[in-house]
């Protein structure tokens, strides 16, 4: 027991080492000297230095100054961007999917973070700084979103952006659907099991939310004397119905996606993204029109029927009918290579540059109502940064520093350090009694399952394109 | 009408079996034709021409040699017929103005199961990568690849010209085709038919074949780890006896031949199937990760004097001694894969191919895709050259490194006179996600660069 208690304690000095922030300087300031930037809304600006005070960008220009005590990142013949903004993500969810009903809008990621999940350094490493955590695409109306920054280090509560504007998660097609999975025996199928049913079940859930409205607002006008009780479930749905929760809904088909746009005509709200949106090219006059934004793989296609008819050329075709198109990566993998993602839309279709780069950055921004505050270098805006090697849309490009508020969350130098320290520490721990063989005394180590990872959207177990 | 019914009703309860099972059937069917009924049409025409191309004023790098800043590349009867600057163009040769583009050789994926499946997820009509059964040496890729499915144009057109196709599951799967992307049957598209025996070599810590059993996961009971390397070394034990009765049924064979009076040997299609494998004839592929189940490999690879190619092979570079003592390749499949372990450093299957390389272990990159993603293998190889690996060994790894691997040096991965005209002319370095795929020829037939992507977009770009 003693043995077990010292193994755990030792396990957790192990991980607790690894949740430490790379530097830890507040609010201090920070001067990127001598970037090419990419402002990602006045194009690229050559030998340029970005001073950011307080958190936020304060000065752009040639030859800034450095304040007393700044933290100077010389960027000579580097490359600077705003972070990446991946506006579907599952990262730090330690549950995704809530599936057992058709509509669990009572559902809340944000009671689901973990701080912890390593899959943020990761994406950090990557340049991305902001993330929308979606519900799981198991059911109709999914759970309530959080907006975050990848905050690592800090406690919990650092990382949703509190002044974004709240969203849920919809979902449409096979997924709800559940006919990818096998049914278990003993188990009734759950409705519904067709796009007639999944349209419905979102119907219903808006007629009773105008129901359950119509109840609250009769009885604030005094025409009812016996006050409603509260539903969990269709408050967030009475918020959709009055423009202040934005809808994320899952989707393939452009045909569904246009039913849910025509469903939200009819109750007087407006989609805010239509995620995936494999097909969205097929119907982009109809987006447009109805100035819904699109959040999309570049190029994931074929790994289940409903996605067979994605082409590559879909950002291009939404972009050239105006549409607000965001590239996401639904995956921990990937949302490494997000500027990979947004170069291949300059190969197919011939998007510009800096519309590509808004891809991964202003236009998710704009999709998750922060753009305020982040998605592209703008004096006033939040000091979210990425340091580039090369060009980002290169492959051989890598991250350097990302910096989210002018504070330093990845830094490659620093990384090399870590992980040197980190050797030493496992060298130590691995010659301690308790850690040694059976056959050399101490107890029989577990096995190292594969990694503690956050919960998968199971039914988008594909989307990460590998196997 | 009722009566009809009724009788109807009756034999159905008396077939209710076979019913069942044509029902099965038709679903079955009716999946499979939604997919090719959209495929429909799309094979028209696309396999190219042939002809005497000349590719004249291009940048031409050869991979195998320097680079010619400004040459020409001659395609004649399939093959390459001159490389250089001063290279005449041929009388009668169709001349391609190759201004300000790039002369690649058509990259080469060795990991992939194109063909096999059109759709994964929920369409299992669609899916031909597993056997039943946990051997099946005589099940063989090349008579399951659809020459038409959909992944094949799309991959092509992104500048691969040939991958490797290998069936999937138990322990010994069956065996690997090598495929040109082009061709209207799988003949056609055959570069080598079975080029090798794919086998999940058992491993510790679970998955990939029989005996791992790390336990711990999915609520089963953590087991001790000499005991997973015990069952390991069972299941290893229980290969080797496959390779010995494949040893003593082809003896006995050989002697009913040298002498008629033995007794007929019945014939075994799967030990049969073994005949090239089990003295080092032909490759072996073995799928490792692990650093203990790769030099498992490498002693297995030992002992029976096979030759062996490493799958996947994650840690690799750290038994570098064992794989160069047994001449084992690596094909590695893992930059488009998140590190195992959370204390793993974050580009710690990025830096594979570097330390690989540093340690001189021959290794070529591959996507380890299915079908439909494997287009981005040149990424894959850019990524790794973004951490550690050079540009030109980036490079190799996707073309002739490749080529070395699957034993097809001398056929292609290189612009060099005589090898296959497997060509990719584009607008910059095909590494690069931002670069345009301007000419293809595989086989020295000029193909069109479509495929279902560019037919989907031409029939809606335009829609108001």
């Amino acid at each position: 027991m003693k043995k077990i208690t010292v193994y755990f304690a030792l396990l957790f000095l192990l991980l607790s080492s690894l949740r430490l922030p790379v530097a830890a300087q507040s609010k201090n300031s920070v001067l990127i000297k001598n970037a090419t930037v990419m402002t990602a809304v006045k194009g690229t600006l050559e030998s340029t230095d970005i001073l950011v005070e307080n958190g936020k960008i304060t000065k752009i220009g040639k030859g800034l100054a450095a304040p007393a005590g700044a933290n100077v990142i010389d960027a000579t013949g580097k490359y600077v961007t705003p972070g990446i903004i991946d506006c579907h993500s599952h990262s730090m969810l330690d549950a995704i999917n809530e599936g057992a009903f058709s509509v669990t809008s009572m559902t809340r990621t944000r009671d689901m973070l973990n701080p912890t999940d390593i899959t943020i350094y990761r994406a950090l490493a990557g340049g991305v700084t902001s993330a929308n955590l979606l519900h799981g695409s198991a059911n109709s109306i999914g759970g309530q979103n959080t907006t975050v920054k990848f905050k690592w280090g800090h406690p919990v509560e650092d990382y949703p952006i509190a002044d974004a504007p709240p969203g849920i998660k919809f979902a449409m097609g096979e997924n709800v659907r559940q006919t990818t999975q096998a049914p278990q025996p003993g188990r009734p199928l759950r409705y519904p099991r067709t796009r007639q049913g999944t349209i419905q079940t979102m119907r219903d859930a808006f007629v009773r939310a105008r129901d359950y409205k119509q109840s609250w607002d009769d009885f604030k006008a005094g025409k009812t004397k016996v006050q409603p009780r509260t539903d969990l479930e269709l408050q967030p749905l009475v918020e959709v119905l009055e423009g202040k929760r934005l809808v994320h809904c899952h989707g393939y088909r452009s045909d569904e996606h246009l039913n849910l746009m025509l469903l939200a005509d009819e109750f007087g709200f407006k989609i805010a993204t239509l995620q995936h949106g494999l097909e969205a090219y097929k119907i982009a006059p109809e987006i447009a029109k109805r100035g819904t934004g699109v959040s999309i793989f570049t190029d994931s296609w074929g790994y289940k029927l409903e996605a067979y008819d994605a082409i590559p050329y879909n950002a291009y075709i939404l972009w050239k009918n105006g549409v607000n198109v965001s590239i996401n990566s639904d995956s921990d993998e990937r949302m490494r290579r997000l500027n990979l993602d947004a170069a291949k839309v300059e190969k197919y279709g011939g998007v510009p540059e800096q519309d590509a780069l808004q891809m991964i950055t202003l236009n998710p921004a704009k999709q998750l109502g922060i753009d305020k505050r982040t998605g592209s270098i703008e004096i006033g805006k939040d000091g979210d940064l990425v340091v580039w090697s090369d060009h980002p849309f290169s492959v051989f490009s890598r991250v350097e520093t990302t910096l989210i508020e002018g504070e330093v969350y990845f830094d490659r130098k620093k990384d090399g350090q870590l992980r040197l320290d980190m050797a030493k520490e496992r060298e130590t721990l691995e010659k301690l009694d308790v850690n040694k063989a059976p056959a050399t005394g101490g107890g029989p180590p577990r096995i190292p399952a594969t990694t503690r990872q956050a919960e998968r959207d199971d039914a988008e177990y594909g989307d990460g394109g590998h196997r | 009408m009722k009566a009809k019914v009724k009788s109807q009703r009756a034999k159905l309860k008396m077939q209710n079996a076979k019913c069942f099972l044509y029902l099965c059937l038709s679903v079955l069917i009716c999946g499979s034709i939604s997919v090719h009924a959209q495929n429909d049409g799309a094979e028209q025409n696309k396999t190219g021409r042939a002809g005497t191309f000349a590719i004249v004023g291009a940048r031409i790098v050869t991979v195998s040699g320097a680079t010619i800043e400004n040459g020409t590349v001659v395609i004649k009867d399939g093959k390459i017929a001159a490389v250089g600057a001063g290279v005449a163009v041929p009388a009668g040769a169709e001349k391609i103005d190759g201004k300000g583009l790039s002369v690649f050789p058509g990259m080469i994926d060795a990991s992939t199961n194109m063909g096999l499946a059109e759709i994964t997820l929920g369409l299992a009509a669609s899916v031909d990568l597993t056997e039943v059964g946990d051997m099946n040496a005589d099940a063989r890729a090349i008579k399951g690849i659809h020459p038409h499915s959909a992944h094949v144009n799309v991959t092509r057109v992104n500048g691969i010209t040939t991958v490797l196709s290998a069936p999937t599951g138990g322990t010994i799967s069956g065996q690997a085709a090598i495929i040109n992307l082009n061709g209207s049957t799988p003949d056609e598209m055959a570069v080598i038919k079975d080029f090798g025996l794919v086998i999940n070599f058992p491993s510790v810590a679970g998955g990939g074949g029989r005996g791992g059993g790390g336990g711990g996961r999915f609520g089963g009971p953590a087991i001790d780890f000499n005991q997973a390397v015990q069952r390991r070394d069972q299941a290893v034990e229980d290969l080797k006896k496959i390779f010995r009765n494949a040893e003593a049924y082809l003896r006995a064979k050989a002697a009913y031949a040298r002498d008629k009076a033995l007794p007929y040997p019945a014939t075994d299609q799967k030990l049969e199937a073994m005949a090239p494998y089990i003295h080092g004839e032909k490759p072996i592929i073995f799928s490792a990760e692990r650093e203990r189940d790769i030099r498992a490999v490498a002693k297995f690879v030992g002992e029976m004097k096979v030759k062996g190619i490493i799958d996947g092979g994650q840690e690799a570079w750290k038994a570098a001694d064992d794989l160069k003592k047994n001449n084992i390749p690596v094909v590695y499949t893992h930059i488009y894969s998140l590190p195992v372990r959370e204390d793993d450093a974050y580009d710690y299957l990025f830096e594979a191919p570097s330390k690989m390389q540093a340690a001189g272990v021959k290794f070529c990159i591959s996507t380890g895709n299915t079908g439909s993603e494997v287009r981005d293998l040149p990424y894959h190889a850019g990524i790794a050259g973004a951490f550690g690996l050079s540009k030109d060994d980036a490079l190799k790894s996707v073309t002739l490194y490749a080529a070395e691997i699957l034993g097809l040096g001398d056929k292609m991965g290189s612009i060099d006179v005589g090898k296959i005209a497997n060509i990719v002319v584009a607008d910059g370095n095909i590494l690069e996600s931002r670069t345009k795929i301007k000419y293809l020829f595989i086989n020295g037939r000029l193909l069109p660069l479509t495929s279902r992507h560019t037919e989907l977009f031409d029939s809606f770009k335009d829609r108001k």
